[in-house]
């Protein structure tokens, strides 16, 4: 029994908006005097439905809202694979399908929608879906396994964002609209055709202007009959046109219902029944449903808020719309269709670059009433604030949509105007918060406000006089890219002129090794030439991995870690006659330890003669393609993966970057070269090959993201050259490809564009820049040992070049070499004598 | 003093190692034409690697960077940089005729 004192609130559904409920009452203070009950009927907690599609490539985890799969507050139960058969108002009772009663004091209902499924006849047929939830995305993949041809019936937001699924899968997709555009709610006819441009370029097939006849086949989908259309063979089809509220067990309990669905609620979000209460989108404000995220937040907000004693009201939400499908920008906002009384629009449009921006302005000019914007919605965040916020439009108007470069600078949001609409977040509480070190929700839900966010941010630290000091070191005011872009533009060889032009002092540990890389990569000359030695770190230096106790490390490249017995045995006899330690390494080669300086050359001088080359464990370069043995041997492999990880590995040796690379090769998806660990992985498919980027292991495990699906073998090429050329003139210096992407405005979309589509235009450079490497490359080692001026540093001591360094010993133990403690004195001069 | 290589042995803004008295002791020869020499012992790696660090400027002192965890000691007097309890003695040096010759450790400053 509960204490008279402690009140009940029983939620009923788990997803974005009860969580939000939640948390808000956490938060605020509610669960102080009331204990929660949260019922939800999906196996997992809420998560983040926005982002669904993701799914596919992130996982079920990542989208988690609740990763922990409980509160941090223990007032309040979640219970979830639970569904609620019936309330009853009057004895405040919710009964679960099992019969067990539940009390309440307040009830929530916020059970959200339900995907539209049109009576079309064959619509239960075998491999027919919806688009909603994880296990929804689930059902499609395992369905997709055997499928070729898919089509979407609902070319709407959701349709496109279902459409953009089959196409990740592989599947070659339809899109079927009935409305003559495809987001015909949010978008024109122009927009429209613009936004079809681009999807018809990825290579799916839009159909406009037609109905859905009827799906056909015989236990299960094979063809979709459309009205005065030819009709389509498919294997698959997903149904997403449009949502429905679900508001049966509201019904069944003779609350009150809106005319065209949900539960009928005030601006107080109060139903018919006494303590029962709806937010999201099963409720219907005033009659009106929602059908975004953001306004079932706010919802969330004000009942908590009611409940603490508050008179918040819902006074209707901004329905701006901004997302980015399959990589293009589409963003709505405010009057998009300019229905207001002498509404003008200004268009900007470039049918060439697929780009569409519509601004609709009030009949004096003065006034931004709304917009839409294709291709490029990166206005959109000082855009929609302005629609929000009232402001006065500046003088050019127009220069708010031209291309970057033309226009939108120099113009300033106001305090109130709001950046984050998902979270109800202004400039002046992303200011405050930076003021005193703390954070907003903004930029947290659909992510389309971090780059305003950012800057917002960056300008306020400006302004205090706090700029974010971004310098590579004191030498140099200037990040490893803008010092990669200085030395390219330049076309600077050598660290004397680049410090004299760019930098001050005479460098430091920092600086030069940067620039050792940076003309390494440009120049691909010897990292031992003169002037170039001095400044790498003693790895590169000696062309060796320097160990504890000051001896070197030698790995001979082993590519995709195929090798032949006889130069497995050369490897053998040069450890045994060196008497080295050796190991094998994560990256399947042989690391062999203990060399002293002196002996580098002549263990080389071997290695070399045997066919090896170096393997470049000492650079922050390419280290190895890994590969599981592929189809030639493996009685799963679909593809032969030895043979590609040997040519990417051999593609890609000795190409300096701002931090060790590693590759993947796996020839199916078992995955035993665990390729998705690796800064590029790939995965073989019956249709080709997968590409992922942004793998690592170490101190933070990142997994690689799918970049491209089932790709030939020459797109591969082509795509992994612009990656890695983008990487390397684009990261900060020792920064991974995982925090790399991170760190990129867009992320993985961003490098999804310029890489796949090609978004800067830089597809060919990048290409070139990769072939220049390809074709200057040369073994380092083979070239130190044909030049006596390189070898000459090789050496113990310069005036006893054959006398070992005497500080260096050995113990044994397993029977090879270990490095025995040295002996040595610290001198300390910390207090005074 | 004894004198351990030519002074174009010792690349500008490099360092090599020589042994003096079976010592080792590192040898350096900075931008501006100076050569420093201290012993090549890193007391914080506990291993002989200075001369292998890389050589540069902090401000206004020159100073060589461990190749092993990267501290910073000054070429002038030893003197660790991120540690004011560390400090490696250094050697008496002095170039003649192209000849770089090296003399006993200095006293403590």
């Amino acid at each position: 029994m509960k204490t008279h004192l402690r009140r009940t609130i029983v939620v009923v559904g788990h997803g974005m908006v009860g969580h939000r409920f939640v948390q808000a009452a956490i938060e605020r203070g509610l669960t102080e005097t009331h204990d929660i009950v949260v019922v939800g009927e999906e196996p997992r907690p809420a998560y983040d439905r926005v982002a669904l599609t993701s799914f596919f490539e992130r996982g079920a985890e990542a989208l988690s809202l609740l990763p922990e799969g409980a509160y941090d507050d223990p007032r309040v139960t979640l219970r979830l694979n639970t569904s609620v058969a019936a309330v009853s108002p009057r004895q405040r009772i919710v009964t679960l399908a099992d019969g067990e009663d539940l009390h309440y004091d307040e009830l929530v209902l916020a059970t959200g929608a339900a995907p539209f499924v049109p009576p079309v006849p064959g619509h239960e047929l075998k491999n027919c879906f919806v688009y909603r939830t994880i296990e929804d995305l689930e059902a499609i993949r395992a369905a997709a396994k055997r499928a070729k041809v898919g089509a979407v019936i609902g070319g709407g937001l959701l349709g496109l964002e279902a459409a953009n699924a089959l196409h990740q899968l592989g599947i070659e997709t339809h899109v079927v609209e009935l409305a003559p555009r495809l987001m015909a709610v949010q978008i024109d006819d122009v927009g429209g055709r613009t936004l079809t441009q681009h999807i018809d370029k990825l290579g799916l097939t839009v159909h406009t202007g037609t109905m859905t006849e009827a799906v056909l086949g015989k236990g299960k989908v094979q063809r979709l009959a459309l009205r005065d259309r030819n009709p389509i063979d498919v294997d698959i089809v997903v149904f997403s046109a449009g949502i429905r509220p679900r508001d049966e067990l509201a019904r069944a309990a003779g609350l009150d219902v809106a005319e065209r669905g949900g539960v009928l609620v005030d601006a107080a979000l109060r139903s018919s029944a006494e303590h029962i209460s709806a937010i999201g989108e099963c409720a219907a404000v005033d009659g009106r449903m929602y059908g975004l995220v953001a306004p079932g937040y706010d919802m969330a907000e004000i009942l908590v808020d009611r409940l603490l004693g508050g008179d918040g009201v819902f006074a209707g939400a901004d329905m701006s719309t901004k997302l980015k499908l399959m990589g293009v920008d589409v963003a709505s906002f405010g009057d998009a269709f300019a229905a207001t009384d002498g509404a003008l629009e200004l268009v900007y449009s470039d049918a060439v670059a697929g780009v569409y921006k519509k601004l609709v302005i009030s009949a004096d000019g003065k006034q931004l009433l709304g917009g839409i914007l294709v291709g490029d919605a990166s206005a959109y965040g000082v855009l929609r604030p302005m629609v929000a916020s009232g402001i006065e439009l500046p003088d050019n108007p127009e220069d708010l949509i031209l291309p970057a470069s033309r226009g939108n600078v120099g113009f300033e949001l106001p305090d109130a105007a709001q950046v984050c609409s998902c979270n109800d977040v202004t400039k002046g509480d992303i200011i405050a918060a930076a003021a005193e070190g703390g954070t907003t929700r903004a930029g947290t839900t659909c992510g389309s406000c971090k780059v305003q966010t950012k800057k917002i941010i960056e300008d306020y630290y400006a302004s205090q006089g706090r700029v974010v000091d971004r310098s590579l070191c004191e030498h140099f005011p200037l990040t490893r890219q803008e010092l990669f872009d200085v030395v390219a533009v330049h076309g600077h060889r050598s660290f004397d002129q680049i410090v004299e032009a760019h930098g001050t002092g005479r460098g430091c540990d920092i600086c030069k090794p940067t620039i050792a890389s940076i003309l390494a990569s440009q120049l691909n000359g010897h990292v031992l030439e003169s002037g170039n030695r001095t400044l790498q770190d003693t790895n590169d230096a000696y062309l060796a991995n320097l160990q504890r106790n000051g001896t070197y490390s030698v790995v001979p490249r082993i590519p995709g870690g195929e090798i032949t017995p006889d130069k497995l045995i050369v490897i053998g006899e040069v450890a045994r006659d060196f008497d080295l330690y050796t190991k094998i390494t994560g990256g399947q080669r042989i690391d062999l330890f203990g060399a002293r300086v002196e002996q580098l050359p002549e263990i080389w001088r071997r290695l070399v003669d045997a066919g090896f080359e170096s393997g470049h464990a000492y650079g922050k370069s390419l280290r190895t393609v890994k590969s599981c043995v592929g189809s030639t041997w493996c009685r799963y492999g679909v593809q032969d993966s030895v043979q590609l990880a040997i040519d990417l590995e051999l593609r890609y040796r000795g190409l300096r970057s701002p931090h060790k690379l590693k590759g993947g090769v796996s020839g199916c998806a078992r995955e035993c070269a665990e390729a998705r660990g690796k800064d590029f992985g790939v995965i073989a498919t019956e249709k080709g090959w997968n590409l992922y980027v942004g793998g690592n292991g170490g101190a933070t495990p990142a997994h690689a993201q799918l970049l491209a699906g089932d790709l030939d073998r020459e797109t591969l090429i082509r795509y992994l050259d612009r990656y890695l050329m983008y990487y390397i003139r684009t990261a900060d210096r020792l920064q991974r490809t995982a925090p790399w992407i991170d760190a990129l405005d867009g992320g993985l979309d961003r490098v999804r564009e310029v890489v796949v589509h090609d978004a800067l235009g830089l597809g060919s450079e990048l290409e070139a820049a990769m072939a220049r490497h390809v074709d200057t490359y040369f073994d380092e080692w083979q070239a130190t040992l044909d030049d006596p001026d390189k070898l000459a540093r090789f050496v113990s001591f310069v005036n006893a070049p054959d006398v070992p360094d005497p500080s260096i010993t050995f113990r044994e133990e397993r029977g090879q070499i270990a490095p025995a403690v040295s002996l040595g004195a610290t001198i300390s001069v910390g207090a005074p004598q | 003093m004894i004198a351990v290589c030519r002074l174009d042995q010792i690349e500008v803004e490099g360092g090599v190692a020589a042994l003096v008295d079976g010592a080792a002791v590192a040898i350096f020869r900075t931008h501006d034409g100076n050569v420093y020499a201290m012993s090549n012992y890193d007391p914080c790696a506990r291993a002989s690697v200075l001369a292998r660090g890389i050589v540069g400027t902090r401000g206004d002192i020159p100073f060589v960077a461990s190749p092993m965890h990267k501290q910073a000691f000054d070429l002038r007097t030893g003197q660790c940089l991120d540690d004011a309890a560390v400090r490696v003695p250094t050697y008496d040096v002095r170039v003649d005729d192209g000849l770089v010759f090296v003399g006993p450790p200095q006293e403590s400053p």
